[in-house]
């Protein structure tokens, strides 16, 4: 329950996660939002195009060309010191790529909303999280949101943690196309002095400044390069510490906290754990609790942040389970799904290193059932036992029935 | 030029841009050096990937004198846009945002941006330096490479010499978008240079300039060479001084009787190939280039 007066304020909507999103960056207040249309992003900027047209919401908001303009465009509003937003998704996504890494790499603050989608070709517009995941390499805080409820809290939240001058990176927010953006929940929309509170305007460390001119953006060659490169993964560790620090303050004004990098659920003394992220994981938990009924120690692990890579928290829930599963919406052609890499490589040195087995489904918005993940918990168990292929692909057609 | 002017645009204690590395001779740097010498520290410099950003941003030696950035090689207009927004944003007062891109980075990888921003008159000046190839890269050919010029990517071969395509129209393309404030200029017509500055900097929205910018090593010309090969270039018709203000085209400088095209290509080593045919060929391009801006400043009334 909410635990600060200020909290008391807050209303009840009924609205989509994209609507979520809109809202939490309506609440941060950015000076520029600059955003080009993708399906399923699309209602985030609508909003908050409307917002700015009725004059409810301050911000210079750039129509730009293409999603690379997008990004650059928040950089130099950043390079300025300026709040900044966008939004996209998928083949979006991937066409700012160039300069998803040239804002880690100048080190701007932006925040930007990824409906996850599938990737190209074939052409699908449905969720998987191929699109993000594909791009964990590129510098920026991930973090995979659940519901609508936590979407905006988490867009005001990533504000403060990329803002915070020990973090000085770029957040780009996770939420599962359609099931996620799409669907309407009642939502808590905190008052706007509320936030404000919490979010001070951006006091930017290093800024272009009138009064103060400097040159941004440069060159750094092999005697420089590798220093820079190192601060900024020092800066990405930080964040593990910042982002806690973040949310135990959200907590004490808005009431609800989300938990740190990763949540367990009836983890604690669960032999066989599905470890997984997005919107998935409440299906997961649906399957926890009717496998604990028969009396099966199953739990499941929620990765929220895949950067930085709770790897600590993760050895620490799986340290004692006897086996492992990765459920999750992608896959590295020929190797395994990417989350399914990074969690078999925390468990290497694990002294009882548990079976581990990825199941790749989801992909192009393909339903995942409750039944689907309960026969994952029974193929985990099995696995304890006799070996499983280790990457499989749940339920899926023969491909020469397709 | 008038002394008080001439004493300004010489080299002095207060430079804007100084200490570079570029090559002797290079024409890109002096269109930056004089821009701002106009638009003075308060400005805010956007430079994509390429020669400038090459030569003056190299960590810990930046040449700049007021805020400067590198952009990614597509988005100096982007990236200009979102300056422009956040300078509105932050209530800033007394200042100029200015972009200097190349040839490629504007007219080929860099035009999709620059569409965008003129199309939303956002408030800046863009400069494009054209020195005709991706110089910075090893002298590549771009968009705004003319019909004939040698190039490592467009070679003298035996079957085809030199580029085989016409330079865009990229004023006529900027200017097609009703622009607030577009003009050509070159390098060596300074005072014609400054003042077209003078009129970007007073422009409420975009303002667009593109100045030929001769490079003495990818053209194959003597560093001593650089204004007088830009002079040239005016002299034989084969580049326009012009101005779109107002939804007006003007022609600078209208010529009766152009001098010949043919020493002033071939003292450049890029046109040393050329045989007579192809030079009939460009001056009948050029010619197809005059018609066109002589309708349009008819029809436009300018």
């Amino acid at each position: 329950m909410p635990s600060s007066s200020l909290a008391s304020t807050m209303q009840s909507h009924f609205i989509s996660g994209n609507e979520a999103v809109a809202w939490g960056a309506r609440l941060a207040r950015p000076h520029v939002i600059a955003a080009y249309p993708i399906t399923p992003q699309t209602v985030v900027i609508e909003r908050l195009a409307e917002w700015v047209a009725e004059g409810q919401l301050g911000s210079e908001f750039l129509h730009v060309e293409s999603e690379h303009s997008a990004l650059s465009a928040c950089m130099g509003a950043s390079a300025l010191g300026a709040r900044s937003f966008t939004a996209s998704s998928s083949q979006g996504l991937l066409y700012m790529a160039e300069c998803l890494h040239y804002a880690s790499g100048g080190r701007f603050p932006i925040v930007m909303m990824n409906a996850n989608r599938a990737l190209a070709l074939p052409w699908n517009i449905y969720g998987d999280q191929q699109d993000s995941l594909t791009l964990l390499s590129s510098g920026w805080i991930q973090i995979y949101i659940e519901d609508a409820q936590e979407a905006l809290d988490m867009t005001i939240q990533a504000f403060a943690i990329a803002e915070h001058a020990d973090v000085l990176t770029p957040v780009m927010l996770n939420l599962d196309g359609f099931v996620l953006t799409h669907t309407y929940e009642p939502v808590q929309i905190p008052a706007q002095e509320a936030v404000d509170a919490f979010l001070p305007p951006f006091r930017a460390v290093s800024k272009m400044d009138l009064e103060a001119p400097t040159n941004m953006g440069f060159t750094a060659g092999p005697a420089h390069y590798t220093e820079f490169k190192v601060q900024q993964h020092r800066a990405m560790l930080e964040t593990t510490r910042v982002a806690a620090e973040v949310d135990a303050e959200f907590a004490r004004r808005f009431g609800r906290s989300y938990g740190g990098a990763v949540t367990g659920y009836r983890c604690e003394d669960a032999e066989v754990v599905l470890v997984t992220l997005g919107s998935v994981a409440g299906t997961v938990r649906d399957a926890v609790d009717v496998l604990r009924d028969r009396g099966v120690a199953v739990g499941m692990l929620k990765l929220r942040f895949m950067r930085p890579f709770p790897a600590h928290e993760i050895e620490q829930a799986l340290v004692a389970t006897r086996a492992v599963g990765v459920l999750e919406k992608d896959i590295s052609f020929g190797h395994a799904g990417a989350v399914f890499s990074e969690v078999a490589s925390t468990l290497a040195g694990a002294a009882n290193r548990p079976v581990l087995l990825n199941f790749v489904a989801g992909l192009g918005g393909r339903d995942i059932s409750r039944a689907d993940v309960e026969q994952m918990f029974v193929d985990l168990i099995a696995a304890t036992t006799q070996p499983r292929e280790r990457v499989r692909f749940v339920n899926v057609q023969e491909t020469n029935n397709v | 030029m008038s002394e008080a002017l001439s004493a300004k645009l010489s080299l002095s204690d207060d430079e804007l841009f100084l200490g570079h590395k570029a090559c002797a001779g290079c024409g890109g740097s002096l269109a930056v050096r004089l821009a701002l010498k106009v638009l003075g520290e308060r400005t805010f410099v956007v430079l994509p990937a390429g020669c400038m950003s090459a030569v003056g941003f190299l960590y810990p030696q930046l040449a700049f004198g007021c805020n400067a950035i590198i952009s990614t090689f597509a988005g100096t207009a982007s990236m200009l846009s979102g300056i422009a927004a956040a300078a509105r944003a932050l209530k800033l007062r007394d200042y100029h945002v200015v972009g200097f891109a190349g040839d490629g980075g504007t007219a080929d990888i860099g035009l999709q941006a620059l569409s965008g921003a003129i199309d939303r008159h956002e408030n800046f000046i863009y400069i494009c330096y054209d020195n005709e190839a991706y110089m910075n890269t090893g002298v590549q050919k771009s968009g705004l490479t003319p019909l004939g010029a040698r190039t490592t990517t467009s070679p003298a071969g035996r079957v085809a010499a030199g580029a085989r395509s016409r330079k865009k129209d990229l004023f006529e393309i900027v200017a097609a978008h009703g622009i607030d404030y577009a003009a050509t200029a070159t390098v060596a017509h300074t005072y014609d240079y400054i003042r077209k500055v003078e009129k970007a900097r007073a422009t409420v929205g975009t303002s667009f300039l593109h100045v030929l910018a001769p490079c003495p090593t990818g053209w194959g010309i003597e560093t001593d060479q650089t204004l007088e090969v830009a002079r040239g270039a005016v002299d034989c018709g084969l580049w326009i001084q012009a101005e779109y203000e107002g939804g007006h085209y003007r022609i600078n400088k209208s010529t009766r009787r152009f001098k010949p095209i043919a020493e002033h290509l071939t003292s450049q080593k890029r046109f040393a190939h050329l045989g007579k045919a192809d030079l009939v060929a460009i001056e009948k391009e050029r010619d197809g280039r005059w018609k066109r801006i002589q309708r349009l400043c008819g029809a436009a009334g300018g």
